[in-house]
């Protein structure tokens, strides 16, 4: 599953270079009509939808729903008028607005299913109004949670990082460390880290630092496996050229097959990433007592199904928020692979 | 350009020299690639290295540089034995194997990091850098450069060490012919400007007799030294002139390949 996830990532980012170069060719000329139309159209058709339920259920108070797509309608018509002036805004809109149209409607046919025609069973799948309510009116708790995850998944992560890193320098470069590195490694790296909790409960004096070394753990694998491969893979003429320019050792690890490993170690970083969220809210949501993955198990204990929903939305905005800045550092550190500029 | 600090090179002595390589489908077996090669160079001198494919120039190469061991025989730089990679024996390959991770400007400065001497020397640098009239581009990625450009690279960061042999394996081999051409005179501007000691592998005749004081002739495998041809063209040659194209065809009947391709 790992390698499958890796690929799936590397084919994002490709696609997300090409859609760039794409959109750099087209900033130039107007944003047509119907884009600019499309949001505050499908928003108008989502509220209509909403207003035509709403009455057939009562019951609910909804007024932060409604609340909202007065916002975005607002917000669609004054970005609508801006970017005409503007063209780097014309561009990030050419790009967004079809997800975004997309994704209001989604929104209508949701209402449509849950609270239009009743076509899943209540209470587990309230119509979008609830869900928003539950997360306006909890928000000072999953605030709270947010940051609690926030925290343990840094702390896991980093430990995991930092262990893996030099783990894996030391089982690519040395090969006596690699002799008895790597049987190590198989083993014990394909266990998936969640299979360790009922161990690490017991181990563990706090449930926070045995979820944080699980979190490591899990990380440590791909982490350690992508930059053991990387170092050792290092093309021989680079320390080739290296030794016969004077370099010793430290010049060799460090500054020739540490950077020239670099694009692997990412794969290892990014896999680690996906680990590591699913590792967090297994671990949050049976012996940590805070955080989002708690958060969800504690409201579907009380049958808060909207609050169950508007916490899977955080999670959602929060893991894919850290995934964007990986990529973001990934592009960063990376710039002489990519052929931006040709001379 | 004058330079200002002319690094003479070294004389260099190969000795009776042996190597052999195991054979991977045969466990065991070793088979001999230089069958006890001697010759030396003098000082400042500029020697071509040809001979077929696979007789063990590269081989040799990596010995002078001191990337392996021989099996056999005495290598020399001056009095002092090869026993390991030193800065004081550069090597460029046909590939520029430059660090695409470092912009031209640390690629070059590469060697002066390695051996912790940056900061008194940084501004060789900059000289190195427009020697090789890349001034311009000295924060470029090597995925920008072409090849004669990336290979240009590769020199400035052999030579920023002041090598006392400068080893050439096919440097330019890769280049289109016109690059290749002007290519050769700079590699000669550079040789005539620091005098360093260079052997060049390369695998075109008229190279060899454009640029270097003496030609060296393998044999096929296992190598040997078949013959040297002293180069006694005064610089700067001319390809076209009669002494040069006699010199070519005498060198070409030598290696029996006359009337076929110039390339060996
Ligand atoms: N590390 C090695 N292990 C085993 N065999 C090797 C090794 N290096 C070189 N050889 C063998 O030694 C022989 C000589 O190789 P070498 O690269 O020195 O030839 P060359 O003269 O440089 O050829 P070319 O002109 O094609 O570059 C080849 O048959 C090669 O397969
Ligand atoms: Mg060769």
């Amino acid at each position: 599953m790992r390698p499958a996830a890796a690929r799936t990532q590397l084919t994002f980012v490709r696609t997300q270079l090409k859609n760039n170069t794409a959109d750099r060719l087209e900033s130039r000329s107007a944003l047509p009509w119907p884009i600019q139309l499309a949001v505050p159209v499908a928003s108008l058709i989502t509220f209509g939808i909403h207003l035509l339920f709403s009455k057939k259920w009562p019951p609910l108070e909804t007024r932060s729903y409604v609340l909202l797509f007065w916002e975005i309608l607002g917000v669609s018509i004054v970005l609508s008028i801006a970017q005409s002036f503007w063209a780097g805004l014309r561009q990030w809109m050419r790009h967004m607005w079809p997800i975004f149209t997309a994704a209001i409607l989604l929104l209508g046919l949701w209402d449509v299913i849950t609270s239009g025609f009743h076509l899943l069973p209540l209470p587990y799948f309230p119509g979008p109004a609830t869900v928003l309510r539950s997360l306006i009116s909890d928000r000072a708790l999953l605030l709270d949670s947010t940051w609690h995850s926030l925290v343990l998944l840094l702390s896991g992560y980093t430990l995991g990082v930092i262990v893996g890193l030099v783990s894996g320098v030391c089982i690519g470069w040395s090969t006596s460390v690699r002799y008895w590195g790597m049987p190590l490694l198989k083993v014990v790296g394909p266990i998936p880290a969640t299979a360790w909790i009922p161990l690490a409960m017991v181990v563990s004096p706090s449930a926070i630092v045995s979820a944080a070394g699980l979190i490591a753990l899990a990380v440590w694998f791909p982490v350690t496996m992508l930059t053991a491969s990387g170092v050792s893979n290092t093309r021989a003429s680079y320390l080739d050229v290296a030794r016969t320019l004077g370099a010793g050792r430290a010049y060799l690890i460090f500054r020739i097959a540490i950077p020239a490993a670099v694009p692997n170690i990412f794969i290892g970083l990014f896999m680690g990433l996906g680990a590591s969220f699913l590792t967090l809210v297994v671990a949050e949501s049976v012996g940590v007592k805070s955080g989002l993955g708690w958060y969800v198990s504690w409201a579907q204990g009380w049958a808060e199904y909207g609050k169950v929903y508007a916490a899977l939305i955080i999670m959602a905005a929060f893991f894919s928020t850290v995934m964007t800045l990986l990529f973001k550092l990934r592009d960063r550190v990376l710039v002489w692979q990519k052929g931006m500029i040709k001379w | 350009m004058v330079m200002t600090n002319v690094a003479a090179g070294s004389a260099l002595r190969v000795d009776e020299v042996r190597k052999s390589f195991a054979v991977p489908d045969a466990p065991g077996t070793r088979r001999l690639v230089l069958d006890g090669i001697s010759f030396s160079m003098a000082a400042g001198e500029l020697v071509s290295l040809v001979g077929p494919s696979g007789c063990g120039k590269s081989t040799l190469l990596r010995l002078i540089a001191g990337l392996d061991l021989p099996d056999a025989g005495d290598l020399l730089v001056g009095e002092e034995e090869i026993l390991g990679p030193s800065a004081e024996r550069g090597l460029v390959f046909q590939d520029p194997n430059l660090f695409p991770w470092l912009t031209v400007r640390r690629n070059i400065e590469a060697g002066l990091v390695a051996r912790g001497v940056l900061h008194e020397k940084r501004h060789e640098v900059d000289e190195f850098t427009r020697l090789v009239g890349l001034g311009a581009f000295g924060s470029a990625y090597p995925h920008h450069l072409s090849g004669g450009m990336s290979q240009r690279v590769a020199l400035a960061r052999a030579l920023i060490n002041h090598p006392k042999v400068l080893l050439l394996d096919e440097p330019l081999g890769a280049l289109d012919a016109f690059t290749r051409m002007r290519m050769q005179d700079e590699v000669l501007r550079l040789w005539e400007n620091r005098r360093t000691t260079m052997l060049l592998v390369t695998h075109d005749i008229d190279e060899a007799i454009y640029m270097s004081d003496r030609i060296l002739v393998m044999t096929r495998a296992p190598g040997r030294i078949d013959r040297t041809i002293d180069i006694k063209l005064l610089r700067p040659r001319d390809r076209t002139s009669d002494s040069f194209l006699r010199l070519r065809s005498q060198i070409l009947e030598h290696l029996h390949f006359a009337g076929k391709a110039a390339d060996v």
